[in-house]
């Protein structure tokens, strides 16, 4: 046994040790350099495993040497690699960048618990997304999300507490949900672990049961992604947790419910239940397209940036859940892409968001006039994501939306009305970045509005601008999403 | 006899729907969490009901044991142990957030609350 073998478990084991040491250094800065040390750590690993699983193989890891039914295993496929990158690369990026950006918002006296938060935060997500178990993806759902409603209630705003309340109660509800419709599949089969249960359903005669399973689940998981119109919690929570905060649960934390969506849906209940494509799609896609267009259009009323960019994510939730709905290889490539794309492009916009929050004090779109002169390089930032967010090409947004375009086709007649659906809902995403690009380049500051000190300081400049440039670098040369995402998709559908 | 033997299965949804409606219904933050705790209880009867095998004992090996003991299932009530401490965190911080919302707000009624927020 090589320290090579070990990665997987150390993808959640460092995570989870340096928390309790981050709480307990108390000197000013410690803290955040603790948790940027795990996190980088952790990016580095999983990055190390996806070069491993890009060829094809899969990763099976017994947590202690327990075999797989018995025991917990780590089961990390091309699709939780990608995930698993998407986690830590996002937490790191915003960890990096938000040194000065948190020192502003996050008092010196509660720093080292928000930390501790932050790194189980990232070890949650993570581990949800590598494990092969159903319950252990609840207890990691359930670490990720208690320590996300921590990270939320930081914010300086009081409607942060109301926000955070409103999460608790309706992320509670959908992990619980999550946790019926495991406690029907265990009574079913009498197993926990994902690959067991997707052999052990197949011998299952009375179904009822799995079917009301499928239905918790299902549902219990949308509520956590926030597909419309389960999305409630969701515009306040991003809108008034710290900036920072914003750009990693806005990149990673609504994906990773969304994975767990495929991965039961598709691993287990897909090759078990008569016609469950078509149940899902029934679900899905009618949420799915209510989201393209309801997310879009309260998004183009909104005054505040925050939640502008809260509500398009709405509305590319709706994207990723129509690819699920398609339940064809193109359609949950697109989806799986565009996971990861859109926490490429929103996690730049946040960061964009969070510079312009620094200097100007505010978010009101209605503030923030003359921008564009004042904050070149960050409005640039910003655009560049907003054109990722209609899907210009060259931008990661193209990519994703053509393979979503690729699956709708592949639908017949209905296809065609969705591809009319994605393509009307990206015009929409056009009026929206528009209303801003409008107010921060072409209108003039209020002759009283206080000057602004000019651009945003390099540190947090020159981690906006590495994410902006990488998601240029995946518009361009999308080898690694792409190919994981296949493979992902592949596998899920059992096409390989 | 049957309905009688799925008793368990019956409090299980009744206090679900209990849980649900109180969470959905109340708007005083601290009833809310009430409620989601009677909601997160019912899944934890759910569990409990399952793992009872007929004439199983506690799963726990005595000195004596006789060779045809049976056992009642340990799984699910270690799966359960597991949900219970996630329920209490859950709680711990929903009240821990309800009295940072007392402090900045001096009401726990969501509406009040949310009448303020408009003013602001």
């Amino acid at each position: 046994m090589t320290l090579y073998d070990q990665l997987p478990a150390l993808l959640i084991a460092v995570p989870l040790f340096t928390a309790p040491i981050a709480y307990l250094l108390r000197a000013h800065g410690l803290p955040w350099a603790a948790a940027t040390a795990a996190v980088v750590m952790t990016f580095i690993i999983s990055c190390s495993i996806a070069a491993t699983v890009i060829g094809g193989e899969t990763i099976v890891y017994e947590m202690g040497g327990w075999p797989a039914p018995y025991g917990i295993v780590l089961h990390i496929d091309a699709l939780s690699a990608l995930l698993a990158m998407l986690v830590t690369g996002s937490s790191a990026a915003a960890l990096i960048f938000g040194a000065k950006s948190l020192a502003d918002e996050v008092g010196e006296e509660i720093a080292p618990s928000f930390f501790a938060a932050w790194i189980l935060c990232t070890a949650g997500l993570t581990g949800m997304v590598v494990t092969g178990d159903a319950f252990n993806i609840f207890v990691f759902m359930e670490i990720s999300s208690l320590s996300t409603y921590i990270l939320v209630s930081a914010g300086p705003d009081r409607r942060a507490l109301v926000a955070t309340y409103r999460y608790i109660v309706m992320g509670t509800i959908g992990a619980t949900f999550y946790l019926i419709g495991v406690g029907f599949l265990y009574m079913s089969t009498g197993t926990l672990n994902t690959m067991d249960l997707a052999a052990r359903l197949g011998d299952v005669t009375e179904l009822r049961p799995v079917l009301v399973a499928a239905g918790f689940i299902t549902v219990g998981l949308a509520l956590k992604a926030a597909i419309f119109p389960l999305h409630s919690w969701m515009p306040n929570a991003y809108t008034f947790a710290p900036n920072v905060v914003t750009v990693f649960i806005a990149a990673a934390s609504a994906k990773v419910s969304l994975y767990v969506m495929m991965r039961i849906d598709y691993a287990i209940f897909y090759k078990n239940i008569p016609n469950h494509e078509l149940q899902l799609a029934l679900l899905l896609a009618p949420m799915a397209i209510l989201a393209l267009f309801a997310g879009s259009m309260l998004a183009i009323y909104e005054r505040n940036l925050k939640r502008l960019l809260a509500y398009s994510s709405v509305a590319q939730v709706g994207y990723i859940a129509l690819g699920i709905a398609m339940s064809s290889v193109a359609g949950l490539t697109g989806a799986i892409v565009h996971m990861f794309n859109h926490g490429v492009i929103k996690g730049g916009m946040f960061m964009a968001v969070a510079c312009l929050a620094l200097r100007y004090r505010s978010v009101n779109i209605a503030n923030l006039a003359g921008a564009g002169r004042a904050m070149p390089w960050t409005m640039a930032a910003f655009v560049i994501g907003g054109l990722g967010l209609i899907g210009v090409p060259l931008t990661p947004g193209f990519i994703s939306k053509w393979y979503l375009v690729l699956g709708a086709l592949e639908q017949g007649g209905f296809g065609a009305f969705l591809v009319m659906v994605i393509l009307a809902s990206s015009l929409l995403a056009v009026i929206y970045v528009w209303k801003v690009i409008e107010v921060a380049y072409f209108k003039e500051p209020r002759a009283n509005a206080a000057p602004i000190e000019g651009e945003a300081p390099l540190v947090m400049l020159i981690p906006t601008w590495i994410v902006v440039l990488t998601g240029i670098w995946l518009g361009i040369n999308s080898y690694v999403p792409v190919t994981l995402a296949t493979l992902g998709a592949e596998t899920l559908l059992g096409a390989r | 006899m049957q309905l009688l033997g799925l008793y368990n299965y019956f409090v299980f949804a009744t206090l679900l729907m209990v849980g649900l409606y109180c969470v959905l219904a109340r708007t005083n933050i601290i009833k809310s969490l009430i409620g989601l705790s009677i909601f997160q209880s019912a899944v934890f009867l759910l569990y409990i009901s399952m793992d009872k095998v007929d004439g199983g004992t506690a799963p726990i090996i005595p000195s004596d044991a006789p060779p045809d003991i049976i056992y009642a299932n340990p799984l699910p009530q270690v799966l359960i142990l597991t949900a219970i401490v996630v329920g209490i965190s859950t709680t711990a911080l929903g009240l821990a957030v309800a009295v940072r919302i007392r402090e900045a707000y001096g009401t726990i009624e969501e509406d009040k609350i949310q009448e303020m927020d408009r003013e602001q």
